[in-house]
């Protein structure tokens, strides 16, 4: 018995070796990989540690006291990061309402649209915000909506519409809107991709059958395109869901200024002013560590939602 | 008869003939289609008019006054150019580096019968669902000695997760497994499969995921506000944002440098085209990779 399981351990072991001996290239090849992902992200995990601690920069990892979990205690009771919480889910939350149906409209107009040529220029069009940085995109909005001398208030001026110009990206309430519409904006182009892909990929019968049965164009939309685009819709939209805690620092950092810090301050800018700016490492890591474990969390939670209702989740 | 001429999947199928409801189509993309380009116009135009004409508020689409005065005082301050060239350097040199690593992280994850495939999945992934952080991360680059260099805008981020993931799903799903076993039966090793066979197949998808890299270090500017305080070495979307959004010292600075005959309002839009425009000129070549990846990035995202 035992020469035997012995005999097939060492037939597993030389089995191992030729698999070896004839792949070693393959993991050769992923070690560059891994040993890059190991220094510059998971190197910094054990920093993390610092959001248990009293960080002070001057005495560093070894000097610094542990306090448990007071700093989380600290953030609990700051205002500030209530109202960054608060800011980050509101306004994310928005953006998903806001920024989820109008690539969906848009890829059903693209898909309707019969001229060919003028629909792959627009479509050329439509994608390039995508590819413009948040201060460009940022500049050029500020430029266009400026009170006193931006196009629009001019034009609106001039027109006799208004008297006073609108205050667009200067006065947080006018802000809130229009930070989300340029949001939206910049991605309904892009984003209409991914449907217009699920609509080539319906079985034309369909169209067919539903033709023969009378139904007009909208008729088709709505109860054939629609119900087949169905699955990539609820698939983003719970991965978007996913996304709630998340917010892009760019595009807050390009879009703010002192009249729009109420609505501006999100967790991105709180973590960035408490910690880099303000010097209080423990409380940012604190925060960027509520931040992603949340966020793991919600992901993770999403995908399940997705596989549940037999869609492709993300992982 | 008519119905064969219909486009298959749209839902208009029957007569062939353009109705109402086909125009009014058309003009709600036309003018979705305006609100991405006539802002740019609009910039377009400030930028090479005349001071008193942009005083006066009378530029709208076309230029008044036509003059490049403007960009003469860019090019003579030389902090925007010099930011640019330095700009493509890190872009390249991002682009190079992080398709290398997504090409040694992609080929053999894609590779069916490779033992331990999803720990190594795992292990290159997870980075992109759970990240230490801005502090811990900022604290490891200043260990790292990578502080206030060019290489902070390169190593931390050149390697992108999803972007092997695109790789990955376009290896398995275009290189047939036959291929493979000649390359094996040929007495090829992996590292020649892959630089004779994979990767002169996999053109496109190379071409797609450059530009990805490319276009994401070229808009990124955060980590350069993060890690980065020397002047010198700070890309072009910081100094934009710095110049025209937060109108700090920069702004001043370069608007004292030029001469009084340009205004900082003809100057902004000048910044602001002189960053757009290396974007807006190559994109219409290179939109289709683009368009292409995103659709292999939905399939299995």
């Amino acid at each position: 018995m035992a020469q035997k399981g012995v005999g097939r351990r060492d037939l597993r072991a030389r089995k191992l070796q030729v698999y070896l001996k004839n792949n070693w290239q393959l993991y050769a090849l992923l070690v560059i990989p891994i040993a890059f992902v190991i220094i510059f992200k998971y190197a910094a995990y054990p920093g993390m540690r610092i959001a248990f601690m009293n960080y002070k920069p001057a005495k560093g990892f070894d000097g610094s006291p542990w306090v448990g979990l007071e700093t989380f205690e600290k953030v609990f009771k700051d205002k500030s990061f209530h109202t960054a919480l608060r800011n980050s889910l509101v306004f994310n939350f928005l953006d998903l309402i806001v920024g989820f149906p109008v690539p969906i409209i848009l890829a059903l107009l693209l898909n309707e649209l019969r001229f060919d040529r003028y629909k792959k220029v627009s479509q050329t069009i439509l994608y390039l915000p995508h590819f413009l940085s948040w201060p460009i995109i940022a500049s050029v909005m500020l430029t266009l909506f400026k009170p006193e001398t931006g196009l629009v208030n001019v034009a609106l001026m001039n027109l006799g519409i208004i008297d006073k110009g609108i205050p667009f990206l200067t006065e947080k309430w006018h802000w809130a809107v229009s930070y989300l519409l340029i949001g939206v904006w910049q991605n309904m182009g892009w984003g209409s991709i991914i449907y217009l892909a699920a609509i080539t990929g319906i079985d034309g019968q369909l169209y067919e059958a539903a033709t023969i049965d009378g139904a007009g164009r909208w008729r088709k939309i709505w109860n054939v395109t629609l119900p087949c685009i169905r699955g990539t819709m609820v698939t983003l939209l719970i991965m978007n869901l996913g996304r709630v805690m998340g917010s892009n620092f760019e595009r807050l950092d390009a879009f703010g200024n002192v009249q729009v810090k109420d609505f501006q301050y999100q967790l991105a800018i709180y973590i960035y002013e408490k910690g880099l700016a303000g010097g209080n490492f423990s409380r940012a890591t604190a925060v960027g560590l509520f931040q992603s474990l949340v966020g793991l969390i919600l992901v993770l939670a999403s995908d399940r939602v997705a596989k549940k209702l037999g869609e492709d989740g993300l992982l | 008869m008519q119905a064969k001429t219909a486009k298959k999947t749209s839902a208009f199928s029957g007569v062939n003939r353009i109705r109402v409801s086909d125009l009014v189509i058309a003009l709600v993309i036309l003018l979705l289609s305006l609100t991405c380009i006539l802002p740019f116009i609009h910039v377009t135009a400030k930028s090479v008019s005349s001071n008193t004409a942009v005083m006066s508020k009378s530029v709208y689409l076309w230029p008044k006054g036509l003059n490049f005065d403007a960009y003469v005082s860019i090019f003579r301050d030389g902090q925007l150019t010099h930011s640019m060239l330095y700009t493509v350097l890190v872009t390249l040199l991002f682009t190079v580096i992080g398709m290398f690593i997504t090409i040694c992280a992609a080929y053999p994850l894609s590779i069916r019968g490779l033992k331990g495939r999803p720990v190594f999945a795992f292990i290159l992934m997870f980075t992109m669902y759970f990240s230490a952080g801005l502090i811990p991360e900022y604290l490891l680059y200043k260990d790292l000695g990578l502080l206030n260099t060019m290489w902070v805008l390169v190593l931390p981020l050149c390697f992108a997760p999803y972007n092997m993931l695109i790789m990955r799903s376009f290896l398995a799903s275009t290189i047939p497994e036959s291929l493979y076993e000649a390359a094996k039966l040929d007495g090829a090793s992996h590292i020649q499969t892959l630089t004779r066979i994979v990767l002169p197949l996999s053109k496109p998808i190379l071409a797609t995921l450059s530009l990805f890299y490319a276009v994401g270090r070229w808009n990124a500017y955060a980590d350069a506000k993060y890690y980065i305080t020397a002047k010198s070495l700070q890309p072009l979307q910081y100094l934009l944002s710095n110049m025209v959004l937060n109108s700090g010292n920069d702004a001043i600075s370069l608007a004292e440098s030029a001469a009084a005959d340009t205004t900082p309002e003809v100057l902004q839009a000048a910044t602001i085209m002189f960053a757009t425009l290396p974007i807006i000129m190559i994109y219409p070549f290179v939109q289709k990779y683009f368009v292409k990846g995103a659709m292999i990035g939905a399939v299995k995202g």
